[in-house]
């Protein structure tokens, strides 16, 4: 059944009609997501074509949920408008909403998880700047290649998306329940404990791959969690190790401050949590074939 | 963006902050106008983005126009930790009694902001925090409702700020959580915030960290970026749409997305150590596309650092085919080499994911003696390295 996202979920595109929406939209329903419209208040009313799936614009999140019964938002519009967008969707209460953007104001999402926390949590968020969530073989919300591997019961939880593709890739004859990319912002919807949590309670995970990166102290506070709560094997890997001090590598919270948000200080935390760090990629798969046999 | 102190002074000033007054200047000769529009008696202090720099002798007072010169031409060109001083901020000086410390910052744990305020400013306050830490407030604001008057007061009281300064503070709080959110900061930092002889409360210090990401509505931002300081290849790329940082190595990097890239970097500098310590030159992603256009501009940059012995170009293809990635690199190639831009240095190329056998073809049809293909990560960093040895 995999975790926030199956079979079943209904998916709307935020930002559809956009370049990089429409991309995306047709490489979902390729992907057998089940895709049942998008929004954008100034096409409202229309349709767009899919290669033969007719897909009906809607004015807002809420007339989309009323309408097709749609419980996962995908979110594709540019940066200025994504406070908006994220706040459309924490109004209707969609469940599941994943931010694609890349580049939002730290200050804007700031403010929506605020106003999320402050309407009670009812909606999910997934990222900023994130690749998004896949349940190979059920269904795929975000721009993770669905091609990479079939489904498994290995549960994957990182902060980079080519690091997760390239670990879905190294362990495809093994098989994912659920990938989720959480981002590289330093304020997201969703943390490496919250899917920690869910891969822990989901009955279709066997092993967790972890896969962090440098910058603020998430890793460490996951380790923490793993000591108390997950029973599950969890394997982890942390990009950066050679990073200097003080430069942003890629990710806008990817940077190494003073004494915090070192790799080794977020390896050594794992370590400490019973948790097996791979040093590379590679290692970090061997290390889960390992955990699988 | 982390801020000069005068371009936070000057920030201050514009959000109705109380600031002493100060200008900056580029030579003594500035220096000298300034302190003859001040008056009296100045304080001439190196800015530089690091801290430490009045033990160093970056700080100076001075006493009249002949005296700021003099300074001036002291601390002009000093080096500070590894910065140049390029510019020096002349202030009026104060009669301080007491020194706070106050701070607005992103708290990523708790995905908001917080408030950090003490009455005993002028240090360190992770020296405070560690020594005092009952005399650290810590006060969480929410991102939507902001620093209002009674937010304002809850971090007086918490902070045990005296009655006598109370009222200022309260403005103060509330103004500069104005200045915070309208300019996009991540992180402003006063200290010290500072009661002078007159029972004034003044801002003397400025540590502002302004998001980049925010730029799109920040026109004027741009303006404050410290030209001198951004490295000519960084600046380069930057005017491509790429994200490069320089660093020290002589091993190329080019990969596609943040998290493989730095894990490249890391997968390099392991190999490196059997192969005399050499190192990644940079950190490069050239993101999704990975057009010949996009990487010719990507191996022109890599290639502009005359520290490069070695290229490794590591893609993974995820939605990007392969098979285009490989086409790509040989186009990029021809591309440069009709620029008058010959690639002399060696490639390792590895490519995997989607059509990686088809890309992996395309390379070895193309048989370009620069051009080194090997499937795994792990080999291809190794061979980069050993090449990158070979080549120093």
């Amino acid at each position: 059944m995999a975790i926030w996202l199956t079979k079943d979920s209904k998916v709307i595109v935020q930002g559809m009609t956009g370049a990089e929406g429409s991309k995306h939209t047709r490489r979902m329903l390729a992907a057998g997501t089940n895709v049942v419209g998008g929004v954008n208040p100034r096409k409202a009313g229309t349709t767009v074509d899919f290669d033969g799936t007719e897909l009906p614009v809607f004015a807002n999140v809420g007339e989309a949920m009323k309408e097709t019964g749609a419980d996962v938002s995908v979110i594709f519009v540019p940066p200025a408008f994504t406070r908006g967008a994220v706040l459309e969707a924490i109004d209707a209460e969609i469940p599941l909403a994943v931010v694609i953007t890349e580049g939002v104001p730290v200050q804007d999402s700031a403010a929506f998880w605020a106003h999320n926390v402050a309407s009670g949590q009812k909606t999910r968020i997934i990222g900023p700047n994130c690749p998004g969530i896949a349940s190979p073989g059920a269904s795929n919300a975000g721009i993770i290649p669905a091609d990479i591997t079939p489904g498994g019961r290995i549960g994957l939880v990182s902060k980079s998306g080519t690091l997760t593709y390239q670990l879905m890739y190294e362990l495809r004859d093994i098989g994912f329940s659920t990938a989720v990319g959480i981002g590289g912002d330093p304020i997201i919807g969703t943390t490496h404990i919250d899917a920690l949590k869910a891969f822990q309670e989901d009955p279709e995970t066997d092993a967790i791959v972890m896969i962090g990166e440098i910058g603020g102290d998430a890793e460490e506070r996951a380790a923490e969690f793993i000591k108390a709560n997950v029973t599950k094997p969890v394997v982890g890997y942390i990009a950066g190790f050679t990073a200097p001090v003080g430069k942003t590598m890629g990710h806008a919270g990817a940077i190494i401050s003073g004494s915090a948000g070192t790799a080794d200080a977020k390896k050594e935390a794992l370590e400490a949590a019973g948790v097996k760090v791979g040093k590379t990629p590679s290692e970090t798969a061997r290390l889960m074939r390992e955990v699988m046999s | 963006m982390d801020l000069f102190e005068y371009q936070g002074r000057d920030l201050f000033e514009r959000h109705g902050l109380p600031v002493l007054g100060g200008g900056v200047a580029e030579t003594p000769q500035e220096a000298r106008a300034i302190a003859e529009r001040l008056g009296g008696k100045v304080v001439v202090k190196a800015q530089v983005k690091v801290g430490g720099r009045g033990k160093a002798g970056g700080v100076k007072l001075a006493d009249g126009a002949d005296e700021a010169q003099a300074r001036a031409t002291d601390i002009l060109g000093m080096d500070i930790k590894g910065h140049t001083v390029h510019k020096v901020m002349l202030a009026e000086t104060a009669d301080i009694q007491e020194e706070y410390y106050f701070s607005y910052l992103l708290d990523r744990a708790n995905r908001t902001f917080l408030c950090i305020a003490s009455v005993a400013g002028g240090m360190e306050i992770e020296t405070v925090a560690e020594e005092d830490p009952e005399r650290v407030a810590k006060i969480a604001i929410d991102a939507n409702e902001g620093v209002t008057e009674a937010k304002a007061r809850e971090i007086v009281t918490a902070a045990r700020f005296p009655a006598e300064v109370a009222e200022q503070i309260v403005d103060i709080a509330v103004k500069l959580w104005q200045a915070f959110v309208a300019e996009d900061a991540t992180l402003v930092e006063v200290n010290p915030l500072a009661k002078v002889g007159d029972g004034r409360v003044l801002l003397l210090d400025a540590k502002i960290t302004l998001d980049e990401n925010a730029g799109f509505r920040h026109p004027d931002h741009e303006a404050l970026i410290d030209q001198s300081a951004v490295d000519p290849l960084e600046q380069a790329a930057k005017a491509k749409n790429l994200n490069y940082v320089k660093l020290d190595g002589e091993v190329g990097i080019i990969g596609n997305g943040a998290g493989l890239v730095m894990s490249t970097l890391d997968v390099v500098a392991y190999a490196g150590e059997g192969h005399g310590g050499v190192q990644p030159a940079n950190f490069l992603d050239i993101g999704g596309g990975a057009s010949a256009q996009v990487m010719a501009n990507g191996l022109e940059i890599v290639l502009g650092d005359p520290a490069v012995k070695s290229v490794f170009v590591n893609v993974f293809g995820g939605i990007t085919a392969c098979d285009e990635v490989a086409n790509g690199i040989i186009q990029a190639l021809a591309l440069l080499g009709e620029r008058g831009e010959a690639v002399t240095k060696p490639l390792v190329v590895r490519l995997d994911g989607n059509n990686a056998e088809a890309g992996r073809a395309i390379l070895d049809q193309a048989n370009n003696p620069l051009v080194q293909r090997v499937d795994t990560m792990d080999g291809a960093a190794e061979r980069a390295a050993e090449l990158a040895a070979a080549g120093k």
